[in-house]
């Protein structure tokens, strides 16, 4: 139908055609498939949640006299990085949280700043304290050092994210007596609400199910700025049920990398999630070349088309039990309300479907002004053909 | 009569110097406690008082206040959204009692509809980026 190659030199002409996963579905209905298809050259779609499979390497840069960090400790605003890498690389996680947070002591617990939050006033431009600590070598003879740091100041800092983007996922609930504190929110008693996390017909990977339109290297919008496809992400599981192609269970995922001095703290927010901890709150826009009829047809997809699992987190997702207590679509868990167990349930939702929105339309004008041209995938994303598992991990009796 | 009100005491940066409240209770014979203050010298205070006494004696203690310029208002605890950390995910939208937020249904922002509210607090811990806080 056409090519990457072919879309890229109309996106220089400034005449690709270019639609949200949101339009496209209006465009499919009135024109229908095969002329949309004709005329579409891409569709761009967007999520932006709570991402805790987040974080940043960050390069110090050498101070004199030196210090190797590796085998030491650094803390940015009291917050903990990874240092077991070269003298002054550093990976500051998501959820890391401060050695003096009282956690969840203090109960439920508050979670107020964590790694997160220093991305956060990282890529806004805000001086993020640094401390740390060596053993001192012959050749890196300095123990310790306290200063402060501007993202424009140090040499690399590249987000990289090992599990983003989450094509699909629970809808959590709690049959319990007690409230419960949760990556998916606070749960009420006796199904007292209902929380879900996914973008759904805007979402990246439920517009692209099979993972035909990218793949390993495919440019994308990433916390405001550019990012790419770096892997697959981890506990990618394409070999869930699925009904006409869409995954009905929580599915692939995506490892991302982009330069995080070119992002915004707009789409990179530090947040915490009561009486469980703090996460990073990332932005992502992948666009979707129509490159035939059939990748026009599934960006088409709608909510009322997309099911998600309703599971008991005060049970079966703690004891890792498979029971699933029904589906619900993502236009009736946007509605406000959905039915669980005979129950008519309020739901809320972690993943901002208006700035998932906002990204898709912003990727769009960036294609349509001739920023931002497609690239073709150097390696194909694993798809159900892959008879990839999902493993356990299960303790081995005798230790 | 014994009376108990609550009150916000604006107070120009003239006054932010002065023992000012100390004399409600040395002259006024009122009891108060501190609900919340933010008072600095040379800076505008603002301060939120529960005040106690009898009925006379609260009338003449305002009437004072008044007279040294401070500006008083009745309080009552309210919740406010600071928009620009709302990323309008709707997390609250479920879980406020009262139904004080709601997805609009074309764009799907979400609106704090503050009439509504009861200023329960539970959505200021569980908002995600922290939007919603105790406002004065």
């Amino acid at each position: 139908m056409r090519t990457i190659a072919e879309i890229n030199e109309k996106i220089r002409k400034g005449q690709a055609v270019v639609v949200t996963a949101e339009e496209v579905i209006e465009v499919v209905r009135s024109k229908g498939i095969e002329r949309a298809a004709r005329e579409i050259d891409v569709v761009t779609t967007g999520t932006f949640g709570p991402m805790c499979s987040s974080g940043v390497f960050l390069n110090l840069g050498h101070s004199k006299p030196r210090i190797k960090l590796g085998g030491g400790t650094a803390y940015l605003n009291g917050v903990p990085a990874y240092t077991g890498l070269a003298a002054v690389d550093v990976y500051l996680g998501a959820t890391a949280l401060p050695d003096d947070d009282p956690r969840n002591h203090d109960h439920p617990g508050d979670f107020a700043y964590g790694g997160g939050h220093v991305i956060e006033e990282l890529v806004a431009g805000k001086e993020v304290h640094f401390v740390g600590t060596a053993y001192g070598t012959d050749c890196y003879p300095r123990r310790r050092i306290e200063t402060t740091i501007r993202l424009q100041e140090i040499n690399e800092a590249i987000l990289f994210n090992p599990r983003n983007a989450y094509q699909n996922y629970n809808v959590a609930v709690n049959l319990s007596d007690r409230t419960i504190y949760t990556y998916m929110g606070v749960l009420k008693p006796r199904l007292g609400n209902a929380n879900y996390c996914s973008a759904g017909q805007l979402s990246p990977l439920l517009n692209d199910p099979h993972y035909e339109a990218i793949g390993i290297g495919t440019r994308i919008f990433l916390g405001g700025g550019i990012g790419y496809i770096a892997w697959w992400g981890t506990q990618h599981n394409p070999s869930v049920p699925r009904k006409d192609g869409l995954p009905k269970r929580p599915a692939g995922t995506l490892a991302v990398i982009g330069d995080l001095k070119g992002m915004s703290p707009e789409w990179l927010r530090g947040v915490s999630m009561w009486g469980y901890g703090v996460s990073l709150a990332v932005g992502i826009g992948v666009p979707i070349p129509i490159l035939s009829e059939e990748i026009l047809r599934y960006t088409a997809v709608s909510d009322d088309e997309i099911f998600a699992p309703v599971v008991d987190y005060s049970r079966a997702y703690p004891e890792r039990e498979p029971e699933v207590l029904g589906e619900v679509s993502y236009a009736e868990l946007r509605s406000g309300r959905i039915r669980v167990m005979g129950k008519e349930v309020p739901t809320g939702a972690l993943s901002s479907y208006a700035k998932a929105g906002e990204i898709a339309q912003v990727l769009k004008g960036w294609i349509q002004r001739g920023e931002f041209f497609l690239t073709e995938a150097v390696a194909p994303i694993p798809g159900e053909e892959a008879g990839i598992s999902f493993k356990p991990l299960d303790e081995k009796g005798g230790h | 009569m014994q009376v108990s009100r609550r009150i916000v005491l604006h107070f120009p940066a003239s006054l932010t110097g002065q023992p000012i409240v100390y004399r409600l209770a040395r002259d006024y014979g009122l009891e108060f406690n501190i609900i919340k203050a933010s008072v600095s010298p040379e800076e505008e205070g603002l301060m939120v008082l529960e005040v106690r006494g009898d009925e006379q004696g609260v009338e003449a203690g305002m009437k004072y206040l008044s007279e040294k310029g401070v500006m008083i208002e009745p309080f009552s605890q309210r919740v406010v959204l600071r928009e620009e950390r709302c990323i309008h995910c709707g997390l609250c939208v479920g879980l406020c009692p009262v139904g004080a937020f709601r997805m609009e249904p074309d764009t799907y922002y979400i609106r704090f509809e503050e009439e509504r509210c009861l200023a329960c607090g539970l959505c200021i811990k569980a908002c995600p980026p922290r939007a919603m806080e105790v406002g004065l």
